[in-house]
């Protein structure tokens, strides 16, 4: 029954002698929606720039598809199909939100410096063929009318959908979600959520950082959550919401959902 | 009349010239956000590669390879893009401010280096004995100013195609990706560190391109051709043109170097005996307020960088050029 897609063993790592993420081992079984949850300041974000090689681990080691990752570049795990969002969006500003999205397929013809010159036509095909895809994605994120839109002038929640959309364009086979729904209105995540719902039946797993507790119980399982760097619970969401630990940690310090 | 003329064959050859350096310069700078701040070393190398390769025999230094032209010119690129590749290597992890100091290190040690070494290229009295291509034919007058201008200008266009489709192809895309933010682009697969290293080195074979033709305008080159002067007016062009934008460029470069010459005639004609001993400063003050006042009332440049939208066309953009 366990099919791990993603595990950690005893990841940690320190800033300067504060322990943001202390001794984190677990697995993401694939296929799910896993949801990952804890107070601010938790290390969620942390752990996901962990999995994801933005930061290397003091210590531990993370296997994605039984294969050791530890260390890799994130552009090499986002090759390997592991995308992930930013908590903080981070646009190419000075871009359309188009050119956002059509940037992201890897190994395109026309993305070395002789490219365009020698394989000119191909380029042209291969651009036609990702521009269509780009813009079918964007209109599956609702953002198909700002295709033209400089990139820094949309909404924040807009970007967090512009985020989602860039990722998808990759295909990933796991996909870690940063608080998707922070700043984006209420309707507009009920689309979002359908959406992702929709994603994970065709088979993609997500990890999803999410605050709004309503969004967690509803749409993930299982849940895993973290305080002070480390993992207090792992279990069903309805575990979740009757567990005295997790009530706790969320006591000790002020929740922003 | 023709004086006037000449003149202006005169102004617009060199025009034309920095105009492809600050082509160099929009690349990196403009379209992926590398602050070279030692422009004139890289423009240097293109000079003085073009010449040591293509000039005749020199006693006490370096040269005498009496390279066939083009093959010369192509070596000074070659010169200005290894050294883009070898200081790249060692300085693209540092970001912006970082990365400028260090280039203008390099600047710096460039012109010290061809300074002192007189055995690399003749010191301070600079490298000698290169005759201009078909100088034999066409002599030294205005027919050869002239034919070296359209071959110049034609250089310039061919520049200006060159790098307006690369940077309207997935590789400019991802140059503005790189630096809008780099940990994004990273994130979708990218890797920033060689697209860097791309864009500096093809931007710094376009500046030596620049420091090869300057060279073989004046036959000539010394220490004075590489101070740091130049990098600041080459820097100038674009800014006030427009970063980001290759026409700006262009149209930074005449305007600025338009604006330079007739301010130094102004200067020596105008301004009292005292002053004119100190024209080359006051020159310079007027660069740095040039580049300051743009910078407050008008950053992104005369022409600005335009947003690729285009690619939504799609009936026009796929047809074009197949
Ligand atoms: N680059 C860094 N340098 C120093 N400290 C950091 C750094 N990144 C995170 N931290 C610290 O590590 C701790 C965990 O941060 P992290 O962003 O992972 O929390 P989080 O669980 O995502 O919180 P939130 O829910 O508020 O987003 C915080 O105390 C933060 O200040
Ligand atoms: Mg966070």
């Amino acid at each position: 029954m366990a099919d791990p897609i993603l595990v950690t063993q005893g990841l940690c790592r320190s800033f300067g002698n504060f322990k943001a993420v202390d001794d984190v081992s677990l697995a993401v079984q694939r296929g799910s929606m896993t949801g990952l949850i804890g107070p601010n300041g938790a290390g969620k974000s942390t752990l996901f720039n962990l999995l994801t090689g933005a930061l290397k681990p003091d210590v531990g080691a993370v296997q994605l598809d039984g294969q050791d990752i530890t260390g890799l570049s994130p552009n090499k795990l986002f090759a390997r199909g592991l995308g992930r969002t930013f908590q903080i969006p981070r646009p190419f500003a000075r871009m359309s939100v188009l050119e956002n999205v059509m940037l992201a397929p890897m190994g395109q013809v026309g993305e070395t410096i002789t490219g365009p010159f020698l394989f000119r036509s191909r380029m042209q095909t291969e651009e036609g063929r990702i521009r269509d895809k780009a813009l079918e994605v964007l209109d599956f994120v609702t953002l198909g009318a700002l295709a033209d839109h400089p990139a820094g002038q949309i909404s924040g929640g807009q970007m967090k959908l512009l985020e989602l959309a860039r990722v998808l364009m990759g295909d990933p086979q796991l996909i870690l979600l940063d608080e998707p729904a922070a700043g984006v209105n209420p309707v507009l995540t009920a689309t979002l959520i359908g959406k992702i719902a929709e994603l994970n039946r065709q088979g993609t797993t997500f990890v999803i950082i999410e605050h709004d507790m309503d969004f967690v119980m509803q749409h993930c399982d299982p849940v895993i959550a973290l305080a002070e760097g480390r993992v207090i619970f792992e279990g069903t969401s309805a575990q979740a919401l009757a567990n005295p630990t997790l009530l706790d940690a969320y006591l000790g310090a002020p929740m922003d959902g | 009349m023709i004086g006037v003329f000449s003149y202006l064959i005169f102004f617009a050859t060199t025009a034309s010239i920095l105009a492809i350096a600050v082509l160099g310069l929009n690349l990196q700078w403009g379209n992926t956000g590398l602050f070279n701040g030692g422009v004139v070393a890289f423009f240097g190398a293109g000079a003085y590669g073009t010449l040591i390769l293509g000039g005749t025999a020199q006693a006490g230094h370096l040269g005498g390879f009496g390279l066939f032209y083009p093959l010369a010119l192509l070596g000074g690129m070659a010169a200005a893009g290894l050294m883009a590749w070898v200081v790249g290597l060692l300085t693209l992890r540092l970001r912006h401010d970082y990365l400028a100091i260090a280039t203008f290190g390099v600047a710096v040690a460039f012109e010290n280096l061809m300074r002192n070494a007189e055995w690399l290229a003749g010191g301070a009295k600079g490298v000698r004995g290169f005759e201009r291509p078909l100088r034999a034919a066409l002599g030294d007058g205005f027919i050869y100013n002239l034919f070296f201008f359209v071959v110049v200008l034609l250089i310039l266009i061919a520049t200006y195609m060159f790098l307006e489709r690369l940077v309207a192809s997935p590789f400019g895309r991802l140059l503005r990706a790189i630096r809008e933010d780099e940990e994004a682009a990273r994130s979708l697969g990218k890797n920033p560190a060689r697209i860097r290293l791309m864009a500096f080195v093809t931007g710094s074979v376009i500046l030596g391109l620049a420091g090869g033709l300057y060279g073989t305008f004046y036959a000539f080159v010394s220490p004075q051709d590489v101070l740091p002067t130049l990098t600041f007016q080459i820097w100038a062009m674009l800014i006030v043109g427009g970063a980001g934008n290759n026409r700006g460029a262009i149209f930074g470069a005449f305007l600025i170097w338009g604006a330079w010459t007739l301010s130094g005639w102004a200067l020596s004609r105008f301004a009292p005996v005292d002053v004119q001993l100190y024209t080359g400063s006051v020159q310079f003050i007027l660069i740095g307020s040039v580049i300051v006042g743009m910078l407050m009332w008008r950053p992104q440049g005369f022409l600005p960088e335009r947003l690729v939208v285009s690619q939504r066309g799609k009936p026009q953009q796929t047809q074009q050029g197949e």
